[in-house]
């Protein structure tokens, strides 16, 4: 017979150290910027540029994690191959961006030329998508929670292989756009052009898929649908036809974002939707899961830390070469959210959870 | 609907469908690669089997679906829908070489090389097509009619069909074992397998002896099994022990007999088993899923190299004896150490947060910060092998220390450790799951609030679970440093959890058998044939989407999970048992 001393004494233990955790991280933060400043290594233009990367970056994030909180929402499922359908944008455009370049037409008109690669990047990506839900998800609707998700980690897989298959296993360069080398003199060292390319076009995105969801027919089934699915059956809406566009909407911003990412990394690769995916996971339930403007204040806030965060955190405590822990950074800042608030910042849009 | 009455259109858009796969086939490369190996010897590739499965299964399909059309007339509907569904699945192949000829789509598929062509047309350019379509037709007709057999003689041609594709597969690795066993064995291997792949005549042989066997055992087997079960104990109990003593003596030998490649590849199964089972305690037993099992692997490898290096980055230098025990406490406390936490944390937020766990944990191995420790980048080296016997003193870094006695070097002997501490863990984890601790964990699994409402104790169990799933992970990254004699924080992968998590779920979460089966699937498999061993995850992916699409439960399921993830079809099953005794009667007959 366990007595409830071993009982209270395990809770004090937990209490304990979730206190020495809230504890350990504060106190990295502030010493850490301390010591930082202190140094003071970083030049004022130099933290600019951390924060614009991090802009960029957080952008990238967000609009990836828009189609994890969708879907999330509606079915309570993580797409784990969502990082893929990030990868299969980038690589639509990759081949229709080498073309355009060979052929001069990047260059003479490059603003026409993004918003073609964007749109054909948005096609791929949604197209495969569409694919994944019919054969991965759909027959598994209803299955316990388990299921769709080691289907999902089998799509992902499925997806980086096939592509590794058909295109190679090496990591291709996009080709340059004269157009957005260089940087525009606005603060400090100036601002990449292709940075903020990237944050104009993502924020215009997001702008877009906000008003499509608040405003029109179809945002409001969606909204009806990851409210109660039976009971938005009930007035009438085809529940199936409003996954499929969830998943489509979700996906062509993946797609897009794909776009963004390879103008400023200048590279694709197979793998190169794994990490991203992942992390923007993160920023989702940072920012509350299902909550559209949520994920995109969490892809703000994570991808601001994770460039900042190295430089002045952890070098400030010591820490030598920082920038190889700055996923550290990214994921103990997803854990620290689920431990302490786990609805996110601006709060869940889910139903209650099913028993 | 017009479609829905016509089987010929409806077998036209499965041929289109199949046709799309085997484009794909073609273009993702693999028809390309699995040409280079013979299933019978210049005969048939495995590139071209893949196309002939393709097409055979295009048109069983084509023919299920006519079956199920009222107007259609058995069997003349069913072949010529095979026949369709295979000849639009070849067109389809068709119009990739002829658009491939035209057009360069190499730029973009790096496969649609003149090679691939080559094979599409049998090497004899566009005139080749000809052939393509008329091989497909066939081979659609031919899936049709395994479809039009009998219940009877179908189960005997497929098993006949899977052995002998099996066998060529596997044919390097049998023909080196046979040969190895000289006089008759060696002779008849001879016969069976050529230089890659089976023999012609071995093939129709093997196919032969296997159709018959199937089916003399599928009209005797009911009743060798019931008289089995008509022994009186003691015989049943003679037979039993020594079936068990014969399966003991292959185990033992077969190091010996099939070399160290094949002693590696069954270490690498009996620890990625050991992860298994502790990952089943936490994910099968208890319903935790976590994503960041490698970094307990990690935890315990590490421990050990610190303890036991002769390198630079050896703390102590102790035997390897006492320091796998200590590695395995390590990684019991740290268990506990992530498990606290995330006890709050529900469902899949779990699953990503103990993946961040993961991640966190090889990052930081693998740093600059913690290289004066760890070794960065480079890990440990120079782990000393086990000793049973005395171990000489330790001399200087880098020098490895005498072993006075048997030193357990290399696979062969490894192999020994690891199948004997693979079985030891499963019989534990045997007598956990029906323990009180189990019965508690599957109650957490079920419903978390009903089982703390009914007494169990939350906080303690789930990290017990967590703790002695990380124990056993543990074991098994200890075992894997000294197999492999050095561990790098790069070899502790995301992919490593994810493995384990497929082959318990390939398996049957929750059941020990299941966890050894799914290892053996999952990790032995491909690690044996290497050509597949290119498309690894590929078919690791498809598996998955497969698995969890039409067998959920697993290859060997617990009972429980049967019984949860097919309730549907109780309902069908006293059907079931009414339509048994009749099969048996007309086996009979």
């Amino acid at each position: 017979m366990r007595t409830s001393l071993g009982d209270r004494m395990t809770a004090w233990a937990v209490t304990g150290f979730l206190w020495g955790f809230r504890i350990l991280i504060v106190a990295v933060v502030i010493f850490g910027t301390i010591g930082t400043i202190r140094a003071g290594k970083y030049t004022p233009e130099q933290w600019i540029d951390f924060v614009v990367l991090g802009i960029a970056q957080g952008s990238i994030y967000a609009l990836i994690a828009l189609g994890y909180t969708m879907v999330y929402g509606i079915l309570r499922m993580i797409n784990f191959a969502h990082g893929e359908i990030f990868m299969s944008g980038a690589f639509g455009a990759y081949f229709v961006a080498t073309r355009m370049s060979k052929t001069g037409f990047l260059n003479e008109y490059p603003l026409l030329a993004v918003v073609l690669i964007i749109a054909f990047a948005m096609l791929v990506s949604t197209s495969i998508a569409l694919l994944v839900e019919r054969v991965a998800y759909r027959p598994l609707r209803g299955a316990p929670r388990l299921v769709p998700l080691i289907s999902a980690i089998g799509a992902s897989f499925f997806l980086q292989y096939s592509f590794r298959g058909f295109f190679g296993p090496g990591v291709y360069a996009y080709p340059p756009v004269k157009a957005l080398e260089g940087k525009w003199d606005i603060v400090g060292n100036g601002i990449l052009k292709t940075q903020l390319v990237a944050i104009i076009a993502a924020v215009v995105m997001m702008a877009i898929l906000y008003s499509i969801v608040m405003r029109t027919k179809v945002g409001k089934a969606m909204r009806a649908v990851s409210e109660d699915k039976d009971v938005a059956a009930l007035m009438g809406i085809d529940v199936n036809r409003i996954i499929v566009s969830t998943f489509g909407l979700g996906a062509a911003m993946a797609g897009a974002a794909g776009v963004l990412f390879a103008l400023i990394y200048h590279q694709v690769n197979f793998f190169m939707g794994f990490i991203p995916g992942i992390k923007a996971f993160t920023c989702a339930v940072l920012g509350g899961i299902g909550n559209i403007p949520g994920a995109m204040l969490g892809g703000l806030v994570l991808g601001v830390t994770e460039s900042v965060g190295p430089a002045l955190f952890l070098e400030g405590i010591g820490i030598p070469r920082p920038y190889q822990l700055h996923d550290v950074i990214a994921f103990t800042m997803l854990i620290t959210v689920l431990l302490f608030r786990p609805s996110g910042l601006l709060g869940e849009r889910i139903t209650s959870k099913k028993a | 609907m017009k479609p829905k009455d016509n089987f010929l259109w409806m077998a036209a858009g499965i041929g289109l469908l199949m046709g799309g796969i085997g484009i794909y086939l073609c273009l993702v490369g693999m028809v390309e690669v699995f040409s280079k190996r013979d299933v019978i010897q210049d005969v048939v590739t495995l590139g071209m089997f893949l196309l002939i499965a393709n097409w055979a299964l295009a048109g069983y399909v084509a023919a299920l679906r006519a079956s199920s059309v009222p107007s259609a007339k058995r069997p003349v509907a069913n072949l010529l829908s095979g026949l369709v569904a295979g000849l639009v699945t070849s067109l389809i192949l068709a119009l990739l070489v002829i658009i491939g000829s035209k057009i360069n789509l190499r730029e973009v598929f790096i496969t649609a090389s003149p090679t691939l062509y080559n094979i599409l047309t049998f090497g004899r350019g566009i005139q080749g097509l000809w052939v393509l379509i008329g091989v497909g037709a066939l081979f659609g007709l031919a899936g049709a009619g395994l479809f039009l057999l009998p219940g009877r003689l179908r189960r005997p041609v497929m098993v006949g069909i899977l052995v002998t594709f099996f066998m060529a597969l596997f044919a390097g690795l049998f023909s080196v074992i046979m040969v190895n066993q000289g006089g008759v064995i060696l002779r008849s291997s001879e016969w069976l397998f050529g230089q890659t792949g089976l023999t012609l005549p071995g093939a129709l042989g093997l196919f032969s002896a296997t159709f018959l066997i199937t089916l003399l055992w599928s009209a005797r087997g009911t009743q060798v099994r019931a008289r089995y079960a008509d022994l009186p104990k003691r015989p049943k109990f003679a037979i039993l022990v020594a079936s068990f003593l014969a399966l003991v003596y292959v185990a033992l030998m077969l190091p010996q007999v099939s070399g160290p490649f094949v002693a590696q590849v069954i270490v690498l199964v009996a620890l990625y088993a050991l992860a298994g089972l502790g990952l089943n305690i936490t994910l099968g037993f208890a319903g935790l899923l976590d994503l960041g099992f490698v970094a307990f692997f990690a935890i315990g490898a590490y421990t050990v190299g610190l303890l036991t290096s002769y390198g630079q980055y050896g703390l102590v230098h102790i035997s390897f004896w006492v320091a796998a025990p200590i590695a395995v406490l390590v990684a019991f406390i740290a268990g506990a150490f992530l498990g606290l936490p995330v006890l709050g944390v529900r469902g899949d937020y779990l699953a990503i947060a103990t993946l961040g766990f993961g991640e966190i944990v090889r990052i930081l191995a693998g740093s600059d910060w913690l290289s004066p420790w760890l070794g960065g980048p480079q890990g440990i080296i120079g782990i000393q092998k086990p000793c049973l016997g005395w171990l000489g003193p330790f001399i200087k870094v880098d020098v490895p220390r005498v072993c006075h006695g048997f030193e357990l070097g290399g696979p062969v002997k490894i192999y020994y450790l690891a199948v004997v501490s693979a079985v030891l863990i499963a019989i534990i984890a045997w007598r956990l799951r029906d323990s009180r601790l189990g019965r508690s964990w599957m109650a957490i699994r079920e419903d978390e609030d009903v089982a703390e409402a009914l007494g169990v104790y939350l906080i303690q169990n789930k990290i017990l679970a967590y703790s002695l799933g990380a124990a056993f992970a543990g074991l098994g990254g200890a075992i894997f440093a000294v197999l492999i004699g050095s561990i790098f924080a790069s070899s502790m992968q995301l992919i490593v959890s994810i493995n384990v998590v497929a082959l318990i779920i390939v398996g049957g979460m929750g059941s020990i058998p299941g966890v050894i089966l799914g290892a053996i699937v999952l990790i032995g498999l491909p690690e044996l044939l290497r050509e597949v061993s290119e498309y690894r995850f590929l078919f690791y992916g498809v598996i998955l989407i497969a698995m969890m699409r039409f067998k959920p439960e697993g290859l060997w399921p617990s009972q429980t999970a049967k019984r949860e993830l097919h309730r549907e079809d109780d309902a069908a099953s006293p059907v079931e048992k009414a339509e048994a005794p009749v099969e048996t009667a007309e086996a009979e007959a």
